[in-house]
């Protein structure tokens, strides 16, 4: 079978190159997209993993507080408690630094606790007297004005020991000298050191620690340390496990990385539908080889195992120039947009590219199967072909009775629906996904009796081409389905995207101006870096000309179980400024109690299961504060949850006066521009950033449309795939229907004619691949707003039909058919009609 | 030795209607015989029941020491690749190998590497008189060239039987005389069993015997 296997079966695949090439495409292009992805996150989370590891070095347990940190008078008691041998108090910033982009994470750390716990944390003095640089451990990291940097983060700054880089605290600059190193902290981590004291009064935050790491007694076991410690800690403090913080992110970051990976998952199915078109023609073509290598001994095995072992063949080409392609990716975006996937989740860190065996195998299995499973069913029939009958002329038209399964189709569509209802496993909508797919199959298994449907519908038509393409389709619905199977496909991606994306963008504008109703947005850094306003500052503004009112915003963050990632905290105006997006509940609660009223994000309602009404205690300074839930709204920000309290009521709890965000609102008349330079001139040029809301509502859109970008790069492709796969599929039909045309050309049809015979061939087939596709992907978009995001992101958006461009979509596409079909159909057409009937082949 | 005995064929699965009962030959090697008969008496379909491509209704085929009715469709298909020849009507040659490997392709079945293959290809080519274009195409032939690279992939592997549908059925006399000739001559001296379907009495003459088949079975012509 070896040289059989390489002349028949392989060799086939060379001889057509367009169909060959198609497929690989798709193939490779599914692998990729889903390699690239979970290499880059692979890389990422290893890093920050990596970065996890290094800042808890050898603690077995951590005080974690929110963003507003903890009170240091619990460090003392720590670290006198019997079951701990060593507490180092860590304070984390995220250091604003005027005139540049970028953040930088500072670890204020106890210099004689923290070679304990965690020593690759521990600063290097570079002493510079002389050549060459000698490194010295001294006392030097303990002076006030000492920042030591990560390698990392002195590439990133282009800074050396001796330098000074300025830092932000509130609206003020301080500028601090650059002592030396942190060695121990690795190529990928992007971080300082400074003295913890030092740290405090930089940043005005004395008394204030953001976590403690623990390192046990020795024989203290730590599950019951936990629960012992537990008791003696403030609410909305946490004791965690180091291995929490990890999961706490790779949580987070899963939901996006699933969708991704799904995405890329549809584009290989897509393939395995291209490499099932390609396939089905070739054994249609090569029936009467195949009936003739039967008849010389070839057994239906082995028949079965050459047919799959092309489709293996194209697996693994178009896998390996996936995997291939998948590198260079994902080189490409840690060079361009570092290694979060533009989401957000991994800042501080720059991973590395890697090689990875195990992922790269899976990958390439992947592509290996696509190419056997597009096989198969072509095998399958190949096989099944009684060969004194497949080696008569015409018997190929037995491949396309193919017949309609509306049960089958039922029964999938019915499955779909039940698989929509449980809830996600660890997090991921895997009954949204399967859904998804079982849509897909039941598109493809209704596509031959919507052809039937749809040919008797168009009655009895009198245009000669019209009634010939009519009946061709009525007696071969399956020709519809190789040739529609991609469309098929590539439509219900493409058109489901569409919807998604379109809802999702119309409901993100929405959210956005119901978000942002001021006409002027002041702010002095991103809300969990070192910049804010002082009530001072916020005054200062307030008395600036043109400026009638001012609407502060204040961001924090809280833990509401101990167990779980924190909770972003908003203290604005309320009832009085311009309301919340709200879903259920109202802005005015009617409560008689002395709970004061929070809006809750859907994202919390979900996780805690609260409805309006229902009492929430949230751990402000220190104390446990009755809430009651006055509302639930539409948060597209913030994936783990958010609350949102009446600002009066933050400031009278904690004392808290401080601003994040400033909303302005101007008077009549009043240039925003011309109240820009003012702010400048009072606040200094660098240590403010502002922001009219149309232009922060057109960036945010614009983030929103390039992070989307890859979906419609996909769809774009999908749909050129499917388009070439239509092209290739009449290309072949028409090869192997030469006899057929010849015949008409026999009996009078014009050139010309057959070249139009096949165009509303093509017209119809893609008309119907379109208008199943259409219902298939208005489906598979139900199932992505109601089921995969809901419980992917825990967020809801108002289903948007973008009608008029999936008109135009649908109508381009028929169009281009058509085309595709006349243009693949030349070929056939300059055959001479008398040499097409005679010839066997 | 082939020997057909009281073979029958109905028309479908369950019709009782037969095609052909009662059906009995011996052929001995390098003997040849000639079946005639009617459009539709099924002289095709024995061929098939023969080869074993169509299942048969009754009776039984043996080739030397096998019982051919008794085996499975994999083991049919084995000895198929190693006993029988076949030359059609209408060639089939593959249009994408070269003459010598459309010749090799029964060698190839046989698991026999490219080089050899090749060179027994090439030397039957030789033999029916187109070794200078073993590495031609097929569409470059004309059909009496083509029937002869046909009867060469047919004796390539020297199989024990040879069986030929209307071989020249698409050639004009002159050139359907060469290639019979060309037929029975390999035939016969490769010491096989020739066994021809077909409706011209002039083709049937260059076998040993002629034969027509019947409803009721084969009866001398």
């Amino acid at each position: 079978m070896n040289a059989a296997l390489r002349h028949v079966f392989l060799a086939s695949l060379w001889r057509r190159p367009l169909a060959t090439s198609l497929s690989l495409l798709a193939i490779a292009l599914g692998v990729a997209l889903g390699l690239t992805v979970q290499l880059i996150h692979s890389a990422a989370l290893d890093e920050f993993g990596r970065g996890i590891r290094l800042l808890s070095g050898t603690a077995d347990l951590q005080i974690v507080g929110s963003q507003a940190g903890l009170d240091d008078a619990l460090y003392p008691l720590l670290a006198r408690h019997p079951d701990i041998a060593t507490a180092s108090p860590v304070l984390e910033i995220e250091a604003r630094l005027p005139g540049r982009d970028e953040t930088l994470r500072i670890f204020g750390i106890d210099l004689f606790r923290v070679a304990q716990v965690t020593p690759s944390l521990l600063p290097m003095t570079d002493v510079q007297d002389g050549t060459p640089t000698e490194r010295i451990d001294r006392l030097g990291p303990l002076q006030p004005d000492a920042l030591f940097l990560s390698p990392a983060a002195a590439a990133r700054l282009a800074l050396a020991a001796g330098d000074r880089l300025t830092v932000q605290i509130g609206v003020r600059e301080q500028a601090l000298r650059i002592g030396g190193s942190v060695p121990g902290a690795g190529v990928g981590q992007i971080l300082a050191v400074m003295d913890i004291g030092a740290a405090q009064q930089v940043f005005d935050r004395i008394g204030r620690l953001t976590r403690i790491d623990l390192r046990l007694a020795p024989g203290i076991e730590r599950g019951e340390a936990q629960r012992r410690l537990a008791d003696l800690l403030p609410p909305g403090v946490a004791i965690l496990t180091p291995d929490d913080a990890e999961s706490e992110v790779t949580g987070l970051s899963r939901a996006y990385r699933v969708n991704l990976t799904m995405l890329a998952a549809i584009a290989l199915l897509t393939g395995g539908f291209l490499v099932f078109s390609a396939q089905l023609l070739a054994v249609v073509r090569r029936r009467q080889e195949f009936a003739l290598l039967r008849a010389l001994g070839l057994d239906r095995a082995s028949l079965r195992r050459g047919l799959l072992a092309e489709g293996a063949v194209l697996g693994l080409i178009g896998g390996l120039i996936g995997v291939t392609l998948a590198y260079l990716l994902t080189a490409l975006a840690f060079r361009l947009i570092g290694g979060d996937l533009g989401a957000g989740f991994f800042r501080g860190i720059a991973p590395t590219l890697r090689f990875e065996p195990l992922l790269t195998l899976v990958y390439l299995t992947l592509g290996v199967l696509a190419g056997l499973g597009g096989a198969w069913l072509p095998a399958r029939e190949a096989a099944r072909m009684i060969p004194a009958r497949g080696l008569r002329a015409g018997d190929e038209a037995e491949v396309y009775r193919a017949q309609p399964r509306w049960g089958a189709a039922l029964l999938c569509l019915i499955l779909a629906a039940l698989l929509c209802l449980p809830p996600p496993l660890a997090g991921v909508s895997v009954g949204g996904y399967l859904a998804v797919l079982l849509v897909l199959i039941g598109a493809i298994l209704i596509l031959p009796g919507a052809t039937l449907w749809a040919m008797r519908r168009l009655g009895a038509p009198r245009a000669l081409t019209l009634r010939l393409a009519r009946a061709r389709l009525a007696a071969a619905p399956g020709q519809a389905v190789v040739a529609g199977a991609g469309v098929v496909a590539s439509v219900a991606l493409a058109v489901s995207m569409a919807i998604m994306v379109d809802s999702f963008r119309s409901s993100v504008d929405g959210w956005l101006t119901r978000m942002l109703p001021a006409d002027l947005y002041l702010r002095a850094s991103a809300a969990t870096a070192s910049g804010y306003l002082d009530p001072e500052t916020v005054a200062r503004i307030a008395a600036l000309p043109g400026v009638i009112d001012v609407y502060p915003v204040r961001f924090a963050s809280l833990r509401l179980d101990p167990m779980r990632e924190s909770i972003a905290l908003i203290a604005r105006p309320v009832r009085t400024g311009n309301g919340l997006p709200l879903v259920a509940g109202s802005l005015q609660p009617t409560g008689s109690d002395d709970a004061h009223p929070a809006w809750i994000s859907e994202a919390l309602a979900d996780r805690l299961r609260l409805g309006v009404g229902d009492p929430l205690a949230l751990p402000l300074a220190d104390r446990l504060q009755p809430f009651r839930v006055a509302g639930i709204w539409r948060d597209y920000a913030r994936q783990q949850g958010a609350v949102v309290i009446e600002l009066d009521d933050y400031r009278a709890l904690t004392n808290d006066w401080l601003t994040n965000d400033l909303g302005l609102f101007l008077a009549d008349g009043t240039a925003p521009e011309t109240l820009m330079t003012a702010i400048r001139a009072t606040l200094g040029e660098q240590t403010s950033e502002m922001i009219l809301p149309g232009e922060l509502r057109a960036m945010i859109l614009a983030v929103f449309d390039r992070t989307f970008l890859v979906t419609y790069l996909m769809e774009a492709v999908a749909v050129l795939i499917g388009l070439f796969g239509i092209g290739t599929t009449f290309a072949a039909l028409a090869a192997s229907r030469r006899k057929e045309f010849g015949i008409l050309r026999h009996l009078g049809l014009r050139r010309r004619q057959i070249g139009t015979l096949l165009s509303v061939e093509a017209a119809l087939t893609a008309a119907v691949g379109m208008g199943v596709g259409l219902l298939a992907g208005g489906a598979i978009a139900l199932v992505l707003i109601e089921v995969v995001n809901r419980q992917s992101f825990r967020w809801s958006m108002d289903l948007q039909l973008p009608v008029v461009a999936l008109l135009v979509f649908g109508l381009s596409l028929i169009l281009l058919a058509a085309l595709a079909a006349r243009l693949a159909g030349a070929q056939a057409m300059r055959q001479d009609a008398v040499l097409a009937v005679r010839e066997d082949w | 030795m082939l020997s057909i005995e009281n073979l029958s064929k109905r028309f479908g699965s369950v019709s009782e209607h037969p095609l052909f009962q009662a059906v009995s030959l011996r052929l001995a090697p390098g003997e040849s015989v000639a079946i005639m008969g009617e459009s539709g008496v099924g002289k095709s379909t024995l061929l098939n029941c023969l080869a074993g491509l169509e299942p048969v209704d009754g009776g039984r085929i043996r080739l030397r020491d096998t019982e051919l009715t008794a085996l499975n469709e994999d083991d049919f298909a084995r000895l198929r690749r190693r006993d029988f020849g076949f030359v059609f009507q209408s060639f089939h040659l593959l249009p994408h190998l070269t003459l010598a490997q459309n010749v090799a392709l029964p060698l190839w079945l046989l698991d026999l590497d490219d080089r050899t293959a090749g060179e027994r290809a090439r030397a039957m080519l030789e033999r029916v008189g187109l070794g200078a274009r073993a590495d031609d195409w097929p569409r470059h032939l004309s059909g009496g060239e083509m029937q002869r690279v046909a009867i060469a992939r047919a004796l390539v592997h020297e199989p024990a039987l040879v069986l030929c549908d209307e071989p020249t059925g698409n050639l004009d006399p002159e050139r359907a005389t060469g290639v019979l000739e060309l037929l029975f001559e390999t035939i016969h001296s490769a010491g096989a069993i020739g066994l021809l379907v077909t409706h011209s009495p002039t083709a049937a003459t260059h076998a040993d015997r002629v034969l027509r088949l019947t409803r009721d079975g084969l009866v001398a012509a």
